[in-house]
């Protein structure tokens, strides 16, 4: 029965099925990239003999590539070792040796030989001229280096590592794997580019005369002129952090702790810019307060006030992100304002604590890491914005901006991007940290697990009044704001000519039906089907990534599991427009070479949204009893048996959760997006941007008012799956020990 | 068909288990438990006995030493592939089936067909008395009803050792007596070898053929029940087991397995128990005290408390108090009173001085 079934088991099934794949990437299918991932028209044109689209296989059948024949022997070496125990040492040796060996040779011949021949001078010296050049790497590629991957990972689990469990290993070493290619590479590339001379040798100068430039640092402004564009992103994101911050927590207040009638309401408008692309906030504030906007119109007409351009500047920016940023805030707010446990509150107040007491002695503190983590990604999201900047943003220069007229603009210096994307990159790394310090190791944790029947108080009256007026006057304003984008979008010629129309949706969006089918003719149905494509792809992948992350993070124990988390939450401090500038500068060449492609933006969106997943996955997994995985253990099931039985089925709706959130932020996300984009593969957002730049924004607005309304219809469709979900999920195991 | 045992034993062989890096949960111990027994684990919290379950099921691996289940080295062999299922605390019967799949679900892995893993589960509900609600989900019993799900979940694997993990800790007082005589039955009535962990020393008295009692990362003495009730090693398992009076006393003069002590001027003879002349201590439960002895210590009464079913006083004496209890209740002590209490001849136990 059960007991030593896997050691006397002739053949190990997973080890055969890495093998296959392993063969497969090297005798079946095309060895170099192709044009486009997802298209198999190679299928048809010369393949498998046509060098461009043959297997590796068939091209050393050629004689060339030569470099790629010693990867036959790992490959084949495993079948020595099919029919031996996973306990004989040969066994895991064997598989060790050839997954290293056969990976190692890979990255070698990858790094070494790109499509000028040799990468390094002294390999020309010492090899003599190769006459020969290779491209980024395809599915052969991929397949082959999967597979020694996970014939590696066979192989230490059969020595041992972890209680021998293969599937944990070798998410382990996946994990590791893939964000070493996807974050850690990318950002050394890009610290490496930033010493780069124009003769393309290496200078530790040439890094000093960008970094000290004037228009970095300079303080000017002190002194009536201007300062440095670090400067200016630095005063501007600390100031949305704590406003943000200020502004998310009253909201929580209201919707926890007051008897505020219309809690759903305001919960459904803080949850509205969400699913707003970030920079259609911008342009809401210009047709309200720009030189032709409705509310300038009015008070000149009214009392005669000349017109400024004051909202292109800081101010303009400061707003718009404000409006952006503060729901998100409270999303980070509201949980941990309700995780305050009541029966605490309650105490101080049996204490003789008065209410406006237990607020500021009990509540508040309790509420500190929420506070901290609410100023951080307000902090993180304004240093990487993008889209309001660039919209609204006049003579007041970001680094963000700055980074992209330097990548796109007439100047092209990837050595003055990579340099300012690492003053970015330290700044919001510098705000991660100092969270940390500040919050130390101190536990918050008040959900005790045990029934907790209490009532959260109400806030005292002198901090409600204020509270609720404030909640008031931004909801109200919110509302104004998107009362604008819709009609913004039904309006000729904002300003000039104020009559309905809705000549912009049959610009963007009109379409024909032909002989041959339903014909897409609007100018934005390619950049929206692409959007959809890019965030349908990325959302399950990032939601995958994310869970098996925090089942590895809560679940299992292993050596190393700090630096781990570490580097699986780094992403997060890393703002887009870093990402988007590092990934150009890495993946550009082989043996990587996917820019311009859909791929690309897949990868981007996993690695920036990858952290949200994780976070959720930790904080559902945790609220699962560990002794439901320990008991399917116990009765026979292996750790990947339990995974998909047990847990899975219990996270549905944080895997729902996880989904609809990436998948909203790939479509709404641009600070990464602008960089990676190609003719082909254009976004929705960067569409839009581009629109805008044209002065086209009647265009523009429609889009956007669109993509909000998709994502509504997204966003509710998925409550509705999940509200139905939760009614089977009642928890019966939640008693604790008397 | 039915459901069978497969009873075999498990050996310890100097088992250590540190957690990080100097945390040390258990220190050495050696253990060997006997295939068809059921042998508790008792000791207070902290003491190392969940560990040492946890290592026999394969959730926790030992640091140091092998443990044997069967003929078997187990040591190395993850939670999966061990023949050995476990009762949790919390019972951990997954929500999201219902409890013919959550007793079903083992036997899914261990190679029996669909008709089969339905008869086997079908026979463990009926085993543990829950024939017919195999349709329900675990959150529409009641406590000890989800706690027979999950005992016949673990039972109908046929495991080589059932292992219980403070089974009783949920389940209010009533209960606790009727599900522990339960699941000694059944140990019985299939010879199963079960390993059981509590903290209850009554439970323990109860249920076992055997009780490790485990102290601070060791163990301090196995025996049977009535073994440890009566010879308690230690000054630490006579405190544990049951209530003790600890008398300093001087033992005068040692013959043979006798040993004649003296208890602040009282002459007594008992085992000796290996130990020589000199200082040492005697531990007296409190039902082996008599009361109005003709011989004995002169104490005077300080409390008297009537519970029931017995008198409970606590009484003044030279060296410090005494604790004692009388079935006499229609007679009781006055407070105040002074009597002379006289020593069992069976019961109080000398042990080292510490």
């Amino acid at each position: 029965m059960k007991p030593l079934a896997s050691l006397k088991q002739p053949a190990n099934p997973v080890l055969i099925f890495w093998i296959a794949i392993g063969l497969v990437g090297f005798f079946a299918v095309p060895w170099y990239g192709v044009e486009d991932f997802f298209k198999f028209e190679w299928l048809i044109d010369g393949y498998p003999f046509d060098a461009d689209y043959a297997p590796a296989a068939f091209l050393l059948g050629q004689a060339e590539k030569l470099w790629l024949a010693p990867l036959i022997l790992p490959l084949l070496a495993p079948f020595a070792v099919l029919r031996k125990r996973k306990s004989d040492p040969l066994y895991a040796r064997v598989l060790i040796v050839a997954g290293a060996i056969g990976l190692g040779w890979i990255i070698l011949q990858g790094f070494s030989i790109g499509i000028r021949g040799w990468n390094f001078g002294w390999l020309q010296v010492f090899f003599g001229d190769l006459n020969d050049r290779q491209y980024g790497m395809g599915y052969g590629g991929m397949l082959v280096a999967v597979a020694f991957l996970f014939l590696f990972t066979q192989g230490i689990a059969a020595r041992g590592a972890i209680n021998g469990d293969v599937f944990v290993v070798s998410s382990i070493s996946g994990i590791v794997v893939i964000v070493t290619i996807f974050v850690f590479f990318p950002i050394a590339k890009m610290l490496t580019a930033a010493f780069i001379t124009d003769g393309g040798g290496y200078s530790l100068s040439v890094f000093a005369s960008k970094f000290f430039d004037d228009r970095l640092w300079g303080l000017g402004c002190l002194s009536g002129g201007r300062c440095g564009v670090a400067w200016n992103s630095l005063f501007l994101a600390v100031l949305v952090g704590l406003i943000t911050t200020t502004l998310g927590l009253i909201f929580a207040l209201v919707v926890t702790r007051s008897g505020f009638r219309y809690k759903r309401a305001l919960r459904a408008l803080t949850v509205l810019p969400i699913i707003t692309p970030p920079f259609v906030i911008g342009l809401a504030l210009i047709l309200l307060f720009g030189l032709s906007g409705a509310v300038t119109t009015f008070f000149s007409d009214a009392f005669g006030i000349q017109p400024t351009r004051w909202l292109y500047g800081l101010p303009g920016v400061l707003i718009a992100q404000i409006l952006a940023f503060t729901p998100i805030a409270f999303l980070v707010l509201i949980g941990v304002v309700e995780g305050v446990s009541p029966s605490m509150e309650e105490a101080a107040q049996t204490l003789r604590a008065s209410k406006w007491q237990v607020f500021k002695t009990v509540s508040l503190p309790l509420m500190r890491p929420g506070l901290a983590n609410a100023f951080l990604l307000g902090f993180i999201e304004s240093m990487a914005d993008f889209g309001n900047p660039l919209v609204l943003g006049g003579n007041f220069d970001v680094l963000s901006t700055e980074i992209f007229f330097a990548i796109v603009g007439a100047q092209y210096d990837q050595g003055k991007a990579a340099v300012l994307a690492m003053v970015l990159l330290c700044f919001t790394l510098g705000a991660f940290y100092a969270q940390r310090f500040w919050l130390g190791k101190k536990s918050y944790t008040t959900v005790s697990g045990k029934g907790d029947s209490g009532m959260h108080p109400h806030m005292p009256r002198a901090l409600s009044i204020p509270v609720l007026a404030l909640a008031m006057i931004w909801a109200a304003f919110t509302m104004v704001v998107y009362a604008m984008i819709f009609y913004g979008s039904v309006v000729e010629l904002w300003g000039v000519n104020n009559s309905l129309t809705f000549k912009h949706y049959i610009t963007a969006f009109s379409f024909r039906f032909e002989d041959s089918g339903i014909r897409w003719s609007g100018a934005a149905w390619d950049s929206f089907w692409t959007t959809l494509k890019i965030a349908g792809i990325a959302a399950p992948l990032t939601a995958i990534v994310g869970l098996i992350t925090a089942y590895l993070l809560t679940r299992q124990t292993f050596a190393g599991k700090n630096a781990f988390e570490f580097g699986t939450m780094l992403s997060f401090a890393i703002p887009g427009t870093v990402i988007g500038v590092s990934y150009i500068l890495a993946f550009n060449v082989p043996p990587i070479e996917i820019t311009g492609t859909g791929i690309i933006l897949v990868v981007s969106f996993i690695f920036r949204n990858m952290p949200v997943g994780v976070r959720a996955g930790i904080a559902s997994m945790s609220q699962l009893d560990k002794s439901l995985d320990e008991s399917s253990l116990t009765l026979g099931a292996n750790s990947w048996q339990t995974f998909r039985r047990i847990i899975l089925p219990l996270l549905r709706p944080a895997i729902l959760a996880a989904l609809v959130y990436s998948f909203v932020r790939a479509m709404t996300a641009i600070s990464a997006v602008i960089f990676l984009v190609s003719a082909e593969y254009d976004m929705a957002t960067s569409y839009i941007i581009g629109r805008v730049e044209n002065n086209d924004y009647g265009l523009a607005i429609a889009y956007s008012t669109t993509l909000i309304f998709v994502m509504l219809a997204v966003v509710g469709a998925m409550q509705l799956v999940v509200g139905k979900t939760e009614i089977g999920r009642r928890m019966s195991q939640s008693r604790t020990n008397v | 068909m039915s459901i069978n045992s497969k009873a075999a034993p498990v050996v310890f062989n100097n088992v250590t288990k540190v957690y990080g890096k100097d945390v040390v949960a258990v220190d050495n111990i050696n253990l060997k438990i006997e295939a068809g027994k059921l042998v508790t684990l008792l000791g207070p919290s902290g003491c190392g006995k969940t560990t040492t379950l946890r290592m026999i099921a394969g959730l926790e691996m030992a640091t140091k030493g092998s443990i044997f289940i069967g003929d078997s080295d187990v040591t190395l062999l993850p939670a999966t592939d061990r023949d050995v299922s476990m009762v949790f605390q919390s019972y951990a019967l997954f929500p999201h089936m219902s409890v013919m799949e959550n007793v079903a679900y083992g036997l899914g892995f261990s190679g029996f067909d669909k008709s089969e893993t339905k008869d086997r589960a079908v026979q463990g509900l009926d085993l543990v008395g829950l024939k017919g609600y195999g349709d329900r989900l675990p959150s529409e019993l009641s406590g000890g009803q989800q706690q027979r799900v999950a005992v016949a979940r673990a039972l109908v694997l046929e495991p080589q050792v059932l292992l219980f993990d403070e089974p009783l800790s949920n389940l209010d007082a009533k209960l606790r007596r009727q599900v522990r005589e339960e699941i000694r039955e059944i140990q019985q009535n299939l010879g199963l070898t079960v390993v059981y962990v509590t903290h209850d020393q009554e439970e323990a008295l109860a249920v076992s053929d055997e009780i490790v009692v485990m102290y601070n990362a060791g163990i301090a003495q196995i025996g049977s029940p009535r073994d440890l009730y009566d010879a308690p090693a230690d000054r630490f398992v006579a405190d544990f087991i049951g209530e003790a009076n600890i008398i300093s006393c001087e033992i005068i003069a040692v013959s043979g397995d006798t040993a004649t002590i003296n208890i602040a001027g009282f002459i007594h003879i008992l085992p000796s128990h290996g130990l020589s002349v000199g200082p040492a201590q005697l531990a007296v439960r409190p039902t082996r005290l008599i009361m109005n002895a003709p011989s004995g210590i002169t104490v005077t009464v300080q409390k008297a408390t009537y519970v029931g079913s017995r008198m409970e006083y606590t009484l003044k004496a030279e060296f410090g108090t005494l604790f004692s209890v009388s079935e006499n209740v229609d007679e009781p002590l006055k407070v105040g009173q002074s009597i002379v209490v006289g020593l069992d001849k069976i019961g109080p136990v000398l042990l080292p001085k510490i």
